[in-house]
């Protein structure tokens, strides 16, 4: 059952890309920005998470709960900062804005702390429990739960509350939402809050999964992440689920065919390929240009 | 006419510039050290040259430079060492197969816009290292080890061809062409312009010079590791590019020799550096979105003066 092992690795690696995924794809249809920082919030989250467990000796859900709400905090402050006066600006330059804010973040870290790799703590005993023939250790269980629950939560947010029913509004016509009373700078940063509070529960569950966190482990995932919401078709909230979970698999697979160093391209040639036959994505929907 | 007073005005300049600085190498003036930071110089410049021509000329948004820097360094150690041909053949033939590859990945690419287009590059840049990472002929991981053959001569010879190119093509009916599209693709393609190839061809000369930055490149340093083509190289270039100015070719010059001597100073420091790096492209782009030089170029700023500012 190698396969089926294989598969639970494959989707556990994929949550954390949809979760980071999600912030991408929310942001960007929000705002139609490449938020290339979004990558370094869930590198803050695993720090965050990292000190809450090893020095202030919380248990993992109050880690993860802290890490979510300080990178929600984070992300407000850059969207605030760097992002609000760039709404009328070209895309160029939103896009260099936020290279420059990703490359700001990760040096601050490694100028405060060094570039030295760090050592998650264990917080759950690594039991692997057997299904049908396959080891499934009890991490991939809880990363799988974590994911669902915040899926289902986001769900809720954006179809059941009001400020989701803004954040819908505002990404279809940003303009007429205005129009209708809604305030759109504040479902703007609340947009970013909570993709960011995804991303940064992403990096505390990265940091449960693989174990060594560093200042600079966020541009790659990040990367993938954008990959995972293009993939889905961005904009699009099941689309990035969707992405993250296929580009998750494919790139086990990948590496279980035994070209591990080829992992990492896996994702490029899946987003060259979707850029050029579909552009949309698959939940994407096409759009006409304008003039 | 005027067009010619200003090409043969840059040549002279070019030539008195060299003329100093050679003299001052004879003369043990300049160390080691200093030649190094000179050749460096001309290395970032030909880069940002070469993106200038894409990003700010044609206005197509490419952040994976260094992947055809990268095509480049390793075709041309492979042409001197593997196959023990002279500097010169290692330089033409790493700049042709790397204006190829620009080719082959300008022809799908381009026809993505903004975001995406910025996206597929960065990832085409990342295939391109990961595929010199992957093939042992090259050393993988490890690196190949490549003689020292640079000299500040090919250097700075090759510096003046890439500028003398670009400028002449940037005042041609092409180069127009081109920068129609950067100002409204859709209006230039309703005129009759065919936006896709003015695209792909900007495209291919980048990636021509930037295959002759690395091939220099390679040939200066005692190894090429795919670490250094890594997408932080391609930002340092988009940094070069940016800063200059969005479509002035004096701007992106005297940015990427600026921005090489700060590097040069802060090389033990490089954290601070890329902090540095960072906070000046973000306040850039917030108050002043075009670059510092805009548009424009340093002729029209002096009646009199030439572009190329001051070396050194």
């Amino acid at each position: 059952m190698e396969w089926l092992q294989q598969l639970v690795n494959g989707i556990s690696l994929g949550s954390i890309y949809a979760l980071i995924a999600l912030g991408y794809t929310m942001v960007y249809g929000i705002i139609k920005l490449i938020n290339f920082a979004h990558g370094d919030v869930f590198m803050l989250g695993a720090f965050i998470g990292f000190y809450a467990i090893a020095r202030w000796d919380l248990g993992f859900f109050p880690a993860l709960i802290i890490a979510m709400l300080l990178c929600a905090i984070i992300g407000v402050i850059i969207e605030r900062v760097a992002y609000k006066r760039l709404r009328n600006a070209t895309r160029i330059a939103a896009l260099i804005t936020a290279i420059g804010v990703s490359l700001l973040i990760e040096y601050t870290v490694i100028f405060f702390r060094g570039a030295s790799p760090e050592a998650y703590p264990e917080v759950f005993a690594n039991k692997s429990i057997n299904i049908l023939g396959a080891n499934i250790s009890s991490i991939s269980i809880v990363i799988l739960a974590v994911t669902v629950v915040l899926m289902i939560l986001l769900h809720f947010i954006v179809h059941k509350t009001k400020i989701g029913k803004a954040m819908r509004a505002v990404s279809h016509d940003a303009d007429a939402a205005r129009l209708m009373g809604i305030n759109v700078d504040n479902t703007i940063s609340a947009t970013f809050a909570i993709g960011s509070a995804l991303a940064g529960a992403a990096g505390v569950i990265f940091g449960l999964y693989y174990t060594r966190i560093e200042p600079l482990m966020g541009v790659l995932p990040g990367l993938k992440a954008f990959v995972a919401a293009v993939l889905g078709g961005i904009g699009s909230i099941p689309g990035a689920m969707t992405g993250g979970l296929v580009l998750g698999v494919v790139e086990t697979i990948v590496s279980a065919l035994g070209y591990s160093l080829w992992r990492d391209a896996a994702a490029f040639v899946i987003l060259i390929l979707i850029l050029i036959l579909k552009p949309s994505g698959i939940f994407g929907k096409n759009t006409r240009e304008k003039v | 006419m005027k067009k010619s007073k200003a090409f043969w005005g840059f040549l002279v300049l070019a030539l008195v510039i060299y003329a100093v600085v050679q003299g001052m190498i004879s003369g043990g003036m300049l160390d080691l050290y200093y030649q190094n930071i000179l050749i460096q110089m001309c290395i970032n410049v030909m880069l940002a040259v070469s993106l200038h021509i894409v990003i700010g000329i044609t206005g197509q948004f490419s952040i994976g430079h260094a992947g055809f820097m990268a095509v480049g360094a390793y075709v041309s150690a492979i042409v001197t060492m593997k196959l023990g041909l002279p500097l010169i053949v290692a330089i033409l033939l790493g700049a042709v197969i790397s204006a190829l590859a620009g080719l082959l990945v300008g022809i799908p690419t381009l026809r993505l816009k903004g975001d995406y287009l910025a996206i597929a590059t960065l990832g085409f840049a990342e295939i391109i290292r990961i595929i010199f990472l992957n093939v042992d002929y090259v050393g993988g991981a490890a690196g190949m080890v490549v003689m020292n053959m640079t000299t500040w001569t090919y250097a700075f010879v090759a510096v003046v061809i890439t500028i003398l190119v670009i400028a002449n093509f940037t005042n041609s009916r092409h180069g127009r062409g081109c920068i129609s599209i950067r100002e409204d693709e859709i209006a230039s393609d309703a005129m009759g312009i065919n936006t896709t190839y003015y695209k792909v061809i900007a495209f291919t000369i980048g990636a021509f010079f930037a295959g002759v930055a690395g091939a220099i490149y390679s040939h200066n340093f005692f190894i090429i590791q795919p670490t250094t083509f890594n997408f932080l190289k391609s930002f340092d270039i988009l940094i070069y590019v940016v800063l200059g100015g969005l479509g002035s070719l004096s701007g992106s010059v005297i940015a990427a020799i600026f921005l090489t001597v700060v590097s040069a100073y802060l090389s033990n420091f490089p954290e601070t550096r890329m902090i540095i790096y960072s906070l000046v492209l973000i306040i850039v782009m917030l108050y002043r979105p075009t670059g510092l030089m805009g548009t424009k170029e340093i002729t029209s700023l002096f009646k009199f003066g030439k572009k190329g500012g001051s070396k050194v």
